[in-house]
């Protein structure tokens, strides 16, 4: 057990005259009945599954919430531990399936559907909330202790001292991944592993689908447009371009050279795009009528365009990513996007000149 | 070269600190480590300005300039004649990225 458990009572604390103004801003009435305490399991179901697909999917984006309020999860004693979580389903479920065979209360506060990290960095996993929902739950007259056990990737978006202060409610964070809550349990610390955040090939492939979903209209149009006016080998190009910087690119993210995301996209779509347009320029199959200097200019922009659209999708995924500064992010964005813009310029410039010299041949 | 992430705005005023070791729990990045009196700063290049260290320090040893570091949020701001850093992030908007 922690020693540090804080046992004493909520309004021992200094923050009497905080929680008062609190009440009175959040406009809660103070003889409204607490909200029910609901049941829950740590069993995830097909169902639950299904909706964790489509979550990882984009599909009915606002739609995998869990109602805000205290579940119960075994059989708790108001001597339990409380956790909290964002009323997004794949934080809740992750939670409770790392809990199985332990009796907690767990207080999910609204954070609009959104998973712990973004909402702690938007201010929805935030301090203002969390004082609000443990006064609207009624929480401190169903447990004797003053202790919440909160995500660690909650934290940009939770001071614990203000929680401590304006409810008397001491927050303790627990460890970065819910899979290793038990262990954490055993003895209320967690280890420098613990508390480090990874990125590993499966956390970065389950971001492919809702990557993939992003760029499927634009991208469809791109290909039957190019299917029309070159063909299909025009089309495949806009497919692959899509392919490599929603799926390759996270997929390789550390494996390729540099830091910057930028330069790995630039290098990825390199190395992707360079056999295109050796097809294209050692190949009629483009147009037969076109002429050597045709074909070479042609290939030049089947490796400019479809490069610089793979360097700027990649630069995009700087927002899935755990460890991009924002300082860093602007950085790349003044370096990178005018090359980027450059090169996607030039290329769509030569097929302009290409295409209107060929209507006149015509 | 081709490190775009080597600054931040992270600043440590180790003379402030009261060594609670709060941000050694909250930081995600192993950015601090214990030490004698204070907290020592390990790896300040890898600090992605999340803030959690900042907002959890009772002192104020620490500040940072903190934010989402997502391009597709400042691009579009830029886009549309914003400041870079006022849409933080894109986050549950339609086409929002975090799931
Ligand atoms: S801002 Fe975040 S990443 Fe940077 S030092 Fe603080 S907690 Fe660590
Ligand atoms: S949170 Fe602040 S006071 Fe506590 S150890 Fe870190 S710098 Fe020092």
């Amino acid at each position: 057990m922690n020693n540090d458990r804080d046992t004493g009572s909520c309004c021992s604390s200094d923050s009497g005259k905080d929680t008062s103004c609190f009440i009175t801003m959040v406009g809660l009435d103070r003889n409204i009945s607490p909200p029910e305490i609901r049941k829950t399991t740590s069993v995830i179901t097909f169902s639950d599954r299904f909706d964790h697909i489509l979550a990882r999917c984009g599909v009915k984006r606002e739609k995998h919430i869990v109602s805000p309020g205290i579940y119960e999860l075994g059989n708790p004693t108001p001597d339990s531990s409380v956790f909290v979580s964002a009323n997004y389903t794949l934080s809740f479920d992750a939670l409770r399936n790392s809990l199985a065979g332990i009796d907690c209360y767990i207080l999910v506060i609204d954070t609009k559907g959104i998973n712990v990290w973004c909402a702690a960095g938007k201010g929805t996993f935030g301090t203002d909330e969390i004082i609000y929902r443990i006064k609207w739950s009624g929480l401190d007259q169903i447990i004797n202790h003053r202790n919440l056990i909160l995500p660690q990737l909650s934290a940009p978006g939770v001071s614990a001292h203000d929680v401590k202060r304006r409810s008397g409610f001491k927050v303790e964070y627990g460890p970065v991944r819910a899979e290793d809550l038990p262990q954490y349990l055993r003895t209320h610390t967690a280890t420098a592993e613990m508390r480090r955040i990874r990125f590993t090939f499966k956390d970065r492939l389950v971001l492919t689908p809702v990557e993939l979903v992003h760029v499927i209209k634009p991208t469809l149009l791109a290909a039957i447009i190019l299917y029309l006016l070159v063909g299909p080998f025009a089309a495949l190009i806009a497919v692959v371009t899509a392919f490599t910087g929603t799926v390759l690119f996270p997929a390789l993210l550390p494996f390729i050279p540099t830091h910057d995301f930028s330069t790995k996209g630039l290098i990825l779509g390199g190395i992707v795009t360079i056999p295109f347009a050796v097809v294209v320029a050692t190949n009629s199959m483009i147009n037969s009528a076109m002429s050597p200097l045709e074909n070479i200019l042609t290939a030049l922009s089947a490796f400019l365009i479809p490069t610089a659209v793979i360097a700027y999708i990649a630069l995009n995924f700087t927002g899935c990513t755990t460890y991009t500064s924002r300082t860093g992010v602007k950085k790349e964005i003044f370096r990178y996007v005018p090359l980027m813009a450059l090169m996607g310029g030039l290329g769509l410039l030569v097929l302009i000149i290409l295409g209107i010299s060929l209507i006149e041949v015509i | 070269m081709f490190n775009s992430y080597l600054e931040n705005t992270l600043q440590y005023y180790p003379e402030k600190c009261i060594n609670c070791l709060m941000c050694i729990q909250v930081c995600p990045h192993g950015v601090f480590t214990g030490g004698k009196e204070h907290v020592e700063l390990k790896s300040p290049a890898s600090c992605m300005e999340c803030g959690a260290c900042a907002g959890n320090c009772p002192v104020q040893a620490i500040e940072v300039e903190s934010g989402v570091g997502c391009a597709w949020a400042m691009i579009s701001a830029a886009l549309k004649g914003k400041d870079m850093d006022s849409d933080a992030c894109c986050c549950g908007e339609d086409d929002g990225c975090c799931q």
